[in-house]
């Protein structure tokens, strides 16, 4: 019929959040630890989230052509996705290196299934995983902050608690940790930074509390317990919190919408499992760190954590039957 | 105290628009359609024949269905045709066309005089009938109906509904603050029909000139101040936020004791027991970016919207979508030649702008619309199981309990259609 007017189905206003201004959120709250890891590690920094960032949008454009779909590279989506994996690098990585991780995790991680909102795996970590087994020297040479007039590589402090290094200097104070000046991953080692952007986060709404609270939370509490030199119940909690990339990890990859579950208890329930396995990788495993690893075996849980947690609904009588995805 | 439920969603209100206005009358349109369908149940059946006069409140349609509700002339003048005619809920309905008269007279006599302690239920209950009273709120429940629940019910009280959570809409506020006496002598009416003596009036915060004036005026009630979210004036939200009581699925509120009325029902209900004054007009608000005059209008019921906006000054801007109802839940029109019906609450102007056809793209999985659904749904699940035709698993998520309020898909960053496959997937259950 003809009619001047259009004529839909309700709610006839939305609201004003979409999806590209919440990937430019997450990416605008992502900046003060990348500003800090470029400050405390050099100029090399910027040029590893670059090439990161651009391999991404790249290899994102060049798939979604091949597979004629619409260009959403302007979601915004790809460039979190180098971003966060630059993040992930050491500073001292040959610079071919991102661009290796940046291709394998936006063409392995993202697009083979099925692109955006569908992949199991956080694409960033999945790119981690993939250089850590392919080039691991390369992933673990580290270099010293702009504050140790050492300059030569040294070990992270998880690692020198792994191999149990009597001689290596460690000396890290809290306020080292909180600030960066340690040996580590570009993005991962300024927690005020960090804790920065995740405050803005959450306060905008765009995260939820759920999964990083539990995740650092259950490596704190089993940290205290079990790591301590004594015994029992005298490890130094906060030094592992603060430690590895547990916070970066927490806030911005366990949060990640697509691979973590829809609800709360779901959502506390990840973060538990995220923060058992990190506590169990660093502390059994060859690895000293764990948090990406963790991540990603939780990432194959969120289904069957989605399908045990769904909340009941309104008026309902007794538990909903177990269906769907 | 305030109350509250779980979920919801709190979209702009645009309440300052009309709601400092005063209540204008529209003028006598020089004809009124009148639906014979305006309430859920059986469509009434014509009393009138074409080329017969007609006065104010005539009763011009009826069923003898028991749930349905009589229909009556809102101007004096003459029946000229008997045809459908565009409907602004049901696309098309048979009504009656009435052009107006020179003069205006009334079919009813005042009864100011009308006691209601000599009434009993059955005749408070029979004045209501009579004056083809419906929920005014929108969903158009024959009220004697509501207010008649089986005998193995009991309810203990009546919520009068106050929330009016729909953005623009102000209409029952003004409502509130133009006639509180009307409208607890309504609500009053209504509990002596359904023998209860637990009254709650339940008002958004939104509205702190509404809650003192009902604080005045109602010593018989409670008033629950409610936050202001969306959806909130829904019969089981209200229910649960008020009395914590919850609705089970598939069941009514009668079955947790509770009555839930609309402010302009109890003023509609005043008017019938107090007044003997059959429902011929309501107040609407008209609002929206392309309106000249954003008002609070009484109008009388069958006025068609390009009268009703002609004498309102027409329009600043072109509209593009026409809204009847608010906008997270009102229906578009598809032509200006749409009366007003029992059930309209407002008339929300559009334009272009507001109209946005944004491009959907990939569910996220942000979980946006599982925190804003109040019934505790997964909206996205649901969207997926509906695309891939999988019903029945979709039903064994729930989605018979969606009532249908649009707060999934109001937040939806990836702009998904959400109710349109909820919609979908309840009719294929």
């Amino acid at each position: 019929m003809d009619t001047p007017f259009v004529v839909s189905i309700a709610p006839h206003v939305k609201s004003e959040s979409s999806t590209r201004k919440i990937m430019r959120s997450v990416i605008f709250s992502l900046l003060p630890a990348g500003a800090a890891g470029i400050y405390i590690f050099g100029i090399k920094s910027l040029y590893i989230i670059i090439l990161s960032i651009f391999t991404a949008l790249f290899t994102e454009w060049i798939i979604l052509t091949i597979r004629k779909q619409q260009a959403s590279v302007l979601d915004a989506s790809a460039v979190l996705t180098g971003l966060l994996l630059a993040y992930n690098l050491p500073p001292a990585a040959p610079l071919w290196l991102p661009v290796a991780g940046s291709f394998f995790a936006i063409a392995i991680g993202k697009q083979v299934f099925g692109g955006m909102g569908q992949n199991i795996f956080n694409p960033a970590l999945v790119g981690r995983a993939f250089l850590m087994v392919s080039w691991p020297v390369y992933m673990t040479t580290w270099q010293n902050p702009k504050w140790n007039i050492d300059a030569v590589s040294s070990a992270t402090p998880l690692a020198i608690i792994k191999a149990k290094e009597a001689a290596a200097v460690f000396d890290v104070s809290y306020l080292d940790l909180i600030i960066g000046n340690r040996p580590g991953c570009i993005g991962e080692v300024c927690i005020i930074a960090l804790l920065a952007g995740a405050v803005y986060l959450l306060f905008k709404r765009y995260i939820s509390y759920h999964a990083p609270l539990s995740y650092i939370a259950a490596v704190g509490f089993l940290s205290w317990v079990f790591n301590g030199k004594t015994g029992l119940f005298c490890g130094d909690a906060l030094f592992f919190v603060l430690s590895g990339g547990l916070i970066l990890g927490a806030f911005f990859m366990a949060t990640d919408y697509v691979t973590s579950p829809l609800s709360s208890k779901g959502k506390v329930m990840f973060g538990l499992g995220c923060g058992i396995l990190t506590f169990v990788i660093r502390k059994f495993s060859g690895y000293p760190e764990g948090v990406s690893y963790s991540i990603l075996i939780m990432n194959a849980f969120t289904p069957i954590l989605d399908r045990y947690t769904r909340p009941r609904w309104f008026g309902c009588p007794s538990a909903p039957k177990k269906a769907g995805r | 105290m305030r109350f509250t439920f779980k979920g919801g969603i709190h979209p702009p209100g645009f309440k300052k628009l009309t709601n400092t206005k005063a209540i204008i009358r529209a003028g006598v349109p020089k004809q009124v359609v009148v639906p014979l369908s305006q309430h859920i149940g059986a469509v009434c059946e014509p009393v009138v024949s074409v080329g017969e006069a007609v006065k104010i409140g005539t009763l011009i349609g009826r069923s003898d269905k028991f749930i349905s509700a009589y229909v009556h002339s809102s101007v004096s003048g003459k029946v000229i045709k008997i045809e459908s005619r565009a409907h602004p809920v049901l696309g098309a309905c048979n009504s009656i066309v009435i052009e107006s008269g020179q003069s205006q007279d009334a079919a009813y006599v005042n009864n100011h005089n009308c006691d209601i302690d000599m009434l009993s239920q059955e005749e408070i209950i029979n004045s209501i009938s009579q004056a083809g009273i419906v929920g005014l709120g929108g969903a158009c429940f024959p009220t004697h109906v509501k207010l008649s629940p089986p005998k193995n019910k009991t309810i203990d009280t009546f919520i009068l509904n106050c929330a009016e959570c729909e953005p623009y809409l102000s209409c029952d506020h003004r409502v509130m603050l133009e006639h509180p006496e009307a409208v607890v002598k309504g609500a009053f009416g209504m509990m002596k029909a359904l023998g209860v003596k637990n009254g709650i009036i339940a008002i958004e915060d939104n509205k702190p000139d509404a809650i003192k004036v009902m604080r005045s005026n109602a010593a018989n009630f409670k008033i629950a101040v409610l936050k202001t979210k969306y959806p909130q004036g829904a019969e089981k939200q209200i229910i649960n936020a008020v009395l914590g009581r919850i609705v089970p699925s598939g069941a009514l509120p009668m079955d947790v004791g509770c009555v839930v009325q609309n402010v302009q029902t109890a003023f509609a209900v005043y008017e019938a027991v107090y007044l003997k004054k059959p429902l011929t007009e309501r107040v609407i608000t008209i609002a929206g970016p392309c309106v000249k005059n954003a008002v609070n209008i009484r109008v009388k019921i069958g006025t068609l919207v390009s009268d009703l906006m002609d004498s309102l000054g027409g329009f600043i801007r072109e509209p593009k979508k026409v809204i009847f109802g608010g906008p997270m839940m009102g229906i578009a029109q598809y032509t200006l030649d749409v009366p007003v019906i029992k059930g309209t609450s407002g008339i929300i102007f559009l334009s272009e702008k507001e109209t946005g056809n944004e491009q959907e793209s990939a569910c996220i999985r942000c979980g946006k619309c599982v925190d804003a659904c109040p019934v505790k749904l997964l909206p996205t699940t649901l969207m997926h199981l509906v695309k891939k035709d999988r019903f029945s698993e979709a039903k064994d998520l729930g989605l018979a309990n969606c009532y249908e309020c649009g707060s999934c898909a109001y937040e939806c960053p990836a702009k998904i259609p959400l109710l349109d496959y909820m919609k979908f997937g309840k009719a294929k259950i």
